[in-house]
């Protein structure tokens, strides 16, 4: 050790020294003798990740919020985050000689004047707007495969919360320039507010330091933007890992996958180097997305004014859904009591998008209290075999989808040439209707997979060869599935509803009685995973791994 | 008591201002001050009627007329239950809707599309100084008025202010009720957007020149041109309808670009 670190890499030695690991071991060795963090490395650096490219979603956001850092902090050396009024002197010519913001005024220098502000801004934005697309996918990818399972179900929540923080970031950011379109967007987020009964209009006065749109929000925006939100999401990002280190990584069901290991590669050398690597690339194809398509043109937007209104003004898509659920209220939804109007078209919306995130929130719990369920999950479930799940997320993607429709109304009603009219109450009948259906569309089409599954266990893939029989019957040949296949449609766990057993005291409680109600919803259609008895009956006199035979008395299809 | 009332109101409606001619003599007034006023201010107009007014021209475009528009307009322009009467509506009237292709109208919908333009340059201009010596009415604009050299940045924030929320910021168009719609003012002549200011076409308002004046129209359309012939500083503008394109593109080619590198690097090599 001493001799390695007396030589230093330049000095002309030759095979021998780089044997003993050269400049690499002496700096990895100097590091350790202080920090000790060998013991770290070997057991993060044998850490197992599993390869799928599903589990890579959650990188996407992470590498996307590293790019939101990067490019935001570019942005704060020239942003102004200040309400005072200047007069525009940059070089747009149509804005020259407006007065604006000196928020919007800075924004526009950003645009125009200062060397790679445009394509910062745009990397930005685009980097944000993949930020929150990627965390919704990653979650719609835990859900459906149910990874929320114990003992992940605190994970799911704070991997809710960082959902609800990015859109918090976007909505912040966005608002930040001052112009037409973000003014808009607070102007609505000022009327909600004031359509909270009592706490409402205080609210708004506090939050906009006095009547909308004052001279504070810019300022108050950019110290959340910046500095409150971020703090939190890395924090719970640090803690988000931190549980998947801890917990492991889920992996899917296959033949050598079980609850007690994780097959895959080591994150050092194999992961690591993927891992690097996919973040140049996310950045990749961020700047390469950025330097080709505008987005947020706040130029043609023009500073903020309360009176103009530009025809398709939507919010960025993440806020979508909540716009969407703004529109679809039919008129009048308000009444007076006690000399105070009651904006039901609003709180109505704050309820139903209030309950809903709340119910997303707390699924893991839910499940858990209705199915009664207390193992550990490491093995992911396979949608299909999850059926009532899978049609709950579908009915939850519908409804979703349907209010994030609805924020597009007028986009929809120009571009396929319809009545806006008809467009939003469509969505309005989608909105109810349309998760039912999904549920019910999501749940057989699960169980008629299962089924399907079954049918390849028992009798094999159809071959598409045809023998016929001495007696003159043709029949096709069926191929059986190999084990390793095998494994992975029969090892799925199965569940039944729970029975409604009397407590110590010998009584039924309403509560149980609403539980069992609900693990009979849950696990009342269900197909059973194949047994070892139904699969050794299913051969007959031969076993399972017997192949097709050209005796005619072997194939026993049926 | 209400007998008495009505009784007294019927004698005194018949004298001084409750005359029954009265109102026809106050409409007539003020058709008199306003007409006589318009013609004062608007200089172009007269100056555009003696332009196109020949006799010869006006016949033409009866004929014109009488033959492609009748139908619906009637025959003296009158209207009918078809189409709105054009007595008055002026030669910019006639050059905007038969000039973008507008009329003659494919089929009675929510409003007149744009179509391919069905008449030669002269006998839109017949048409035109048909219609407009009929009745005074907007003229069609003088070329110093369409040049796009006045001033974007005033012409940007009035475009905000009064056309915006249904054109959208930049002229994208935009959705109206019952399947109505403000249209793209995209490769839109200069001529054709200060007529359908001044005449108001479909849906849209009468922008006249108290409301806005010519110079400041001349601003808009200078604003106008300059975002269509600049393209957008960040690259291809998406439609330039806003976030909802912006929305789409991440999660259709954006998210769908990375989703496919992910199932790129986790593929087992052969």
């Amino acid at each position: 050790m001493t001799t390695t670190s007396t030589r230093a890499p330049s000095n002309g030695q030759t095979v021998e020294t780089k044997k003993t690991g050269g400049f690499t071991a002496a700096a990895a060795n100097y590091i350790d003798e202080r920090t000790s963090i060998s013991g770290a490395v070997k057991e993060l650096g044998r850490k197992i990740f599993p390869d799928h490219w599903s589990f890579l979603l959650g990188e996407v956001a992470l590498y996307s919020f590293v790019i939101i850092l990067l490019s935001g902090s570019f942005l704060t050396f020239f942003f102004q985050a200040s309400m005072a009024e200047v007069v525009y002197e940059g070089s747009y010519p149509p804005l020259k000689g407006i007065p604006m913001s000196a928020a919007m005024s800075s924004t526009m220098d950003i645009s125009f004047d200062i060397r790679g502000g445009l394509l910062m801004r745009q990397v930005h934005h685009w980097a944000a707007l993949l930020f929150v697309a990627a965390i919704g996918l990653h979650m719609l990818r835990i859900y459906f495969t149910g990874a929320f399972r114990k003992p992940r179900e605190l994970n799911w929540v704070i991997g809710f919360i960082l959902f609800i923080l990015a859109m918090a970031e976007g909505f912040t950011g966005y608002s930040l320039p001052d112009d037409l379109l973000s003014g808009n967007g607070l102007r609505i987020i000022d009327g909600m507010l004031k359509g909270i009964p009592v706490i409402g209009t205080w609210t708004s006065f506090l939050l906009f330091g006095g009547e909308f749109p004052g001279t504070d929000i810019v300022g108050r925006l950019y110290s959340l933007h910046i500095l409150l939100l971020p703090a939190i999401i890395v924090a719970l990002i640090a803690m988000h890992l931190l549980f998947v280190v801890v917990h492991k990584h889920t992996q899917y069901p296959s033949a050598g996958h079980t609850n007690q290991n994780v097959v895959g590669y080591p994150v050092l050398p194999v992961y690591a180097a993927k891992a690097g690597g996919f973040f140049f690339i996310v950045f990749g194809v961020v700047m390469l997305i950025a330097s080709l398509f505008t987005i947020n043109p706040i130029w043609n937007y023009g500073p903020y004014d309360p009176s103009p209104v530009s025809a398709g003004t939507q919010p960025d898509w993440y806020i979508g859904f909540a716009d969407g659920a703004l529109r679809l209220i039919p008129p009048g939804w308000e009444f007076v009591w006690l000399n105070h109007t009651y904006s039901l078209n609003i709180l109505v919306v704050l309820a139903v998008v209030g309950l809903f995130i709340v119910l997303v929130m707390v699924y893991p719990f839910i499940e858990a209290w209705i199915t009664g369920d207390k193992r550990e999950h490491h093995l992911l479930d396979r949608p299909r075999n999850a059926p009532t799940r899978t049609a709950i997320g579908a009915a939850g993607v519908t409804f979703y989808a349907s209010l994030w429709a609805a924020a597009s109304s007028d986009i929809i009603a120009t571009h396929f040439h319809v009545t806006m009219e008809g467009v939003i109450h469509t969505i309005q009948a989608t909105t109810i209707l349309a998760p039912f259906l999904a549920f019910f569309i999501a749940k057989r089409v699960c169980l008629a997979l299962q089924k399907k599954d079954r049918e390849i266990v028992l009798h094999g893939y159809e071959s598409g060869r045809i023998v016929r029989m001495p007696g003159g019957e043709f029949i096709e040949v069926h191929q059986p599935v190999d084990e390793y296949e095998r494994w992975k449609l029969v090892s799925y766990n199965d569940f039944k509803p729970l029975m409604l057993r009397p407590n110590a005291q010998g009584k039924i409680g309403a509560a149980e009685k609403i539980r069992a109600g609900l693990t009979r919803w849950f696990f009342e259609d269900r197909i059973a995973p194949v047994t070892q008895t139904e699969l050794d009956h299913a051969h007959g006199d031969h076993p399972a791994a017997i192949t097709d035979s050209d005796r005619p008395s072997e194939i026993t299809d049926k | 008591m209400t007998t008495i009332k009505t009784h007294q109101a019927r004698q005194t409606r018949k004298s001084g201002r409750r005359h029954p001619l009265a109102s026809v003599a106050l409409i007539a007034i003020g058709l008199l001050f306003t007409g006589g006023a318009y013609a004062a201010f608007s200089t172009s107009t007269a100056v555009a009627t003696t332009d196109a007014s020949s006799q010869q021209t006006i016949a033409e475009g009866e004929k014109l007329f009488a033959a492609n528009c009748a139908t619906c307009h009637g025959l003296s322009a009158q209207g009918s239950a078809e189409g709105p009467s054009l007595i008055g509506v002026g030669a910019a009237s006639v050059d905007f809707q038969v000039g973008t292709g507008r009329m003659p109208m494919q089929m009675q919908g929510p409003q007149a599309q744009k179509k391919p333009v069905q008449f030669t340059a002269e006998q839109i201009a017949a048409l035109a100084a048909y219609v407009a010596s009929l009745a005074p009415g907007p003229a069609i604009p003088a070329a110093e008025l369409l040049d796009a050299a006045g001033d974007a940045a005033v012409g940007a924030e009035l475009f905000r202010i009064n056309c915006a929320m249904c054109h959208n910021v930049v002229g994208a168009g935009g959705a109206l009720t019952e399947g109505k719609f403000a249209p793209a003012i995209e490769n839109v002549s200069a001529q054709h957007i200060y007529e359908a200011m001044v005449t108001g076409p479909q849906n849209m308002p009468v922008f006249n020149d108290m409301n806005i004046s010519p110079e400041n129209k001349r601003d808009i359309i200078t604003y106008l041109k300059y975002v269509e012939n600049n393209p957008s500083p960040g690259g291809l503008a998406l439609g330039s309808i806003g976030p909802v394109a912006e929305g789409l593109f991440i999660w259709i080619f954006g998210l769908g670009a990375i989703v496919a590198l992910t199932v790129w690097i986790t593929a087992k090599s052969n």
